[in-house]
């Protein structure tokens, strides 16, 4: 961070400041700015130059990487043939509705109790308009979307440490400290402080800037008025009849919005990967892997456990275990992709060369916990007027997401009523399901009283217990990515990898997808040159 | 002092502006600016150490650790699981023979799993591996200690 170290302020001042604000919302942002993720650089599919020519390709897990391998050899002329560890496609492209099961490792199994058309996403949930491969599959198979909340002015930001723990609207904290600071600039320019770096004439451009930037009235200041009522919210808004005039609301005081450490939410929607317009696929993440299951589910063999990969000169061999029947076979191709999560691939037997099995080896998973929580009814939009967006808190839920779509409709709704990583993530992963779910109620009650009364059923997936991932996905730091990267994603004989985690774009499809249309590509140039 | 005041959060207001993703970042790295809470304190942290701090685990001793960490993945009875791949059982497990390994692997990680060590001290390092180094049917005499556990890092 470009601090300057001759202002008086020093780098640790700042930063004991913005670790009050710390918790399980830094861990989300980091989270969200991991990969420095800008726009997608998905240009379209590989043109498969020359066709196919009767080639082959056994592709390995049908997650949104291995579905869209499938997908586009098949229609470039190749046989495809997916295996696939689970007994439904989609890998972490995966949604929760009511019958479904889901059995964790050390034996827990829940069944969602949802009423019909509530879900939860318990991976991937979003799709940002830069994930640009994601919304070229969207489009090209039919995939409903519809606007994803992701930032709500009227959704809470909490903290137990401040404001004695009330949950305070993200239009209060963004619009007084945007108002606070531009006020602070406005003196600062006024009394030629930065006159250094800034010219007579640019400042007064600034002062202009700061007072619509900030709210500012008349004088810059920043203070009860309509110019900051208008920002914040009215403490009775303008309507209209006889007693209509509308009653401003006052600002927080700088120093209580500052001391709160909540300003480290305003920009949680800054980053690229989070900016609208954001998206999510109606009715649930996997209506993607079921609209590829349209075009390649025949060639899935499902329930299939690949226990050994081994590549000789003419093509390469999967080893699996049918999980059903225990019944063992093989399946043999030209050429495989294999989208195995490397916490898996890592344990599985393959012969490629040491620099790629040194990269398989080189990945730790992360942990994460998504919650999903049924309600009677849509509370905190009948009682608190918030309609889907996300609440930040620095209780181990970390967050609470309203639903995003059929607002307004009567009976049971949905929310995730815990998204986090970290410290937290562990400990939530060690509770057994339903005690994960009793703390997320407890805890969400904090913010959301009508909670204990409201709550019907809910479910809880500790991503390090999901069987076939044993994590949330690939955590690259810089020195192994230095050093691995390449060796992952190159070609190793006639065996090549895809998935998040061979990309710049940890835990997105978009990584996924963008990785299998490369590998494909330089597939296919390889089978070209024989 | 007034002056100096508005020039501290300045700086504040304009690196937020400059960076606020680098900041937050930073702040991950930063130490914990406030104590941990007490056991009681309103995030109503688990008497055990659970739930206390987002980025560290403040579970005290090896037993507690075990039970609310390592047993997110090595099961409760530390006998591991099986799935589309394993978690090793910990239980009766021979490489535990070397102190050195459990030290490196749990603060280095191994294959999938992270260094969950990186988020514990030395001491409850060293703690959760002589905890399971004498339970689960292991009988590993020899102790390991924090600076064993430095050296590692």
């Amino acid at each position: 961070m470009p601090l300057n170290p001759a202002l008086p302020m020093s780098k640790r001042d700042l930063l004991t400041l913005i670790g009050k604000a710390g918790g399980a919302s830094a861990m989300y942002f980091a989270m969200s700015s991991m990969g420095q993720a800008q726009a997608s650089p998905f240009k379209g599919v590989p043109t498969f130059e020359g066709g196919a020519k009767g080639a082959s390709a056994l592709i390995i897990g049908a997650g949104v990487a291995g579905l869209t391998a499938a997908y586009e050899l098949r229609r470039a002329g190749y046989n495809v043939q997916v295996l696939e560890y689970n007994g439904r496609l989609g890998g972490r492209s995966w949604t929760l509705r009511g019958g479904d099961t889901f059995t964790e490792l050390g034996g827990a199994s829940q069944t969602c109790q949802f009423s019909p058309g509530n879900y939860i996403n318990p991976g991937p949930w979003r799709i940002p308009h830069n994930h640009y491969a994601t919304m070229h599959y969207c489009q090209e198979l039919g995939v409903a979307l519809e606007p994803f909340m992701q930032l709500n002015y009227n959704a809470y930001i909490h903290s137990t440490k401040a404001f004695g723990g009330k949950p305070q609207r993200y239009r209060h904290i963004q619009a007084d400290f945007l108002g606070h600071v531009s006020e602070l600039m406005v003196k600062a320019v006024k009394k030629s402080a930065l006159a250094d770096t800034v010219t007579k004439e640019d400042g007064e451009i600034l002062l202009e800037a700061l007072r619509d930037l900030g709210a500012l009235d008349k004088d810059f200041r920043y203070v009860a008025g309509r110019q900051s009522s208008e920002r914040r919210g009215w403490t009775k808004g303008p309507g209209g009849g006889l007693s209509a005039e509308p009653i401003t609301s006052e600002p927080l005081t700088f120093e209580s919005v500052l001391r709160s450490g909540m300003w480290n939410h305003i920009s949680d929607s800054m980053g690229s990967t989070h900016h609208t317009a954001i998206f999510q696929p109606v009715g649930g993440m996997d209506m993607i892997p079921r609209a590829f299951a349209t075009k390649v589910g025949d060639a899935v063999r499902l329930n299939t456990k690949v226990t050994a990969i081994k590549q000789d000169e003419t093509g390469v061999t999967a080893a699996y275990v049918d999980t059903k029947t225990g019944e063992k076979g093989t399946a043999r191709a030209d050429w495989c992709i294999c989208t195995i999560p490397l916490s898996i691939l890592s344990q599985i037997e393959m012969n490629v060369g040491a620099s790629m099995a040194a990269a398989i080896g080189a990945v730790p998973y992360e942990a994460s916990l998504k919650v999903g929580l049924e309600f009677k009814r849509r509370f905190w939009e009948q009682d608190e007027q918030i309609y889907g967006g996300i609440t930040m808190t620095d209780l181990p839920i970390g967050q609470i997401s309203y639903p995003s779509s059929r607002y307004g409709s009567p009976g049971s709704a949905t929310l995730l009523g815990a998204y986090g990583f970290g410290a937290f993530a562990y400990e939530f992963t060690s509770l057994p399901p339903a005690e994960r779910v009793a703390r997320a109620v407890e805890w969400g009650s904090r913010i959301h009283p009508q909670y204990k009364a409201e709550f019907v059923n809910g479910v809880a997936v500790g991503w390090h217990r999901v069987p076939w991932t044993q994590g949330c996905f690939g955590t690259w730091s810089d020195e192994a990515r230095a050093e691995h990267y390449k060796n992952l994603c190159q070609i190793d004989g006639r065996i090549m990898l895809a998935g998040e985690h061979a990309s710049y774009i940890p835990a997105w499809q978009e990584g996924g997808i963008t990785s299998a249309l490369d590998a494909i590509g330089r597939l296919h140039q390889r089978a070209m040159a024989g | 002092m007034q002056m100096k005041r508005t020039s501290n959060i300045l700086t504040l207001s304009m690196a937020l502006a400059a960076g606020s993703i680098a900041a937050s970042a930073d702040a991950q790295s930063a130490p914990e600016a406030a104590a941990p809470a007490p056991l009681t304190g309103v995030h109503g942290g688990d008497l055990d150490g659970a739930f206390i701090n987002a980025r560290s685990f403040s579970e005290p001793d090896g037993e507690k650790l075990y039970r609310r960490v390592c047993a997110g993945c090595h099961m409760p009875d530390a006998r591991g699981a099986q799935g589309a791949g394993m978690y090793p059982a910990l239980a009766g497990n021979r490489n535990l023979a070397s102190a050195d390994y459990a030290i490196y692997v749990v603060v280095k990680g191994l294959h999938g799993m992270p260094g969950v060590g990186r988020m514990m001290t030395d001491a409850q390092v060293a703690d959760v591996v002589n905890y399971v180094r004498t339970h689960f049917g292991n009988r590993y005499g020899d102790k390991v200690t924090a600076a064993q556990v430095g050296t590692v890092r």
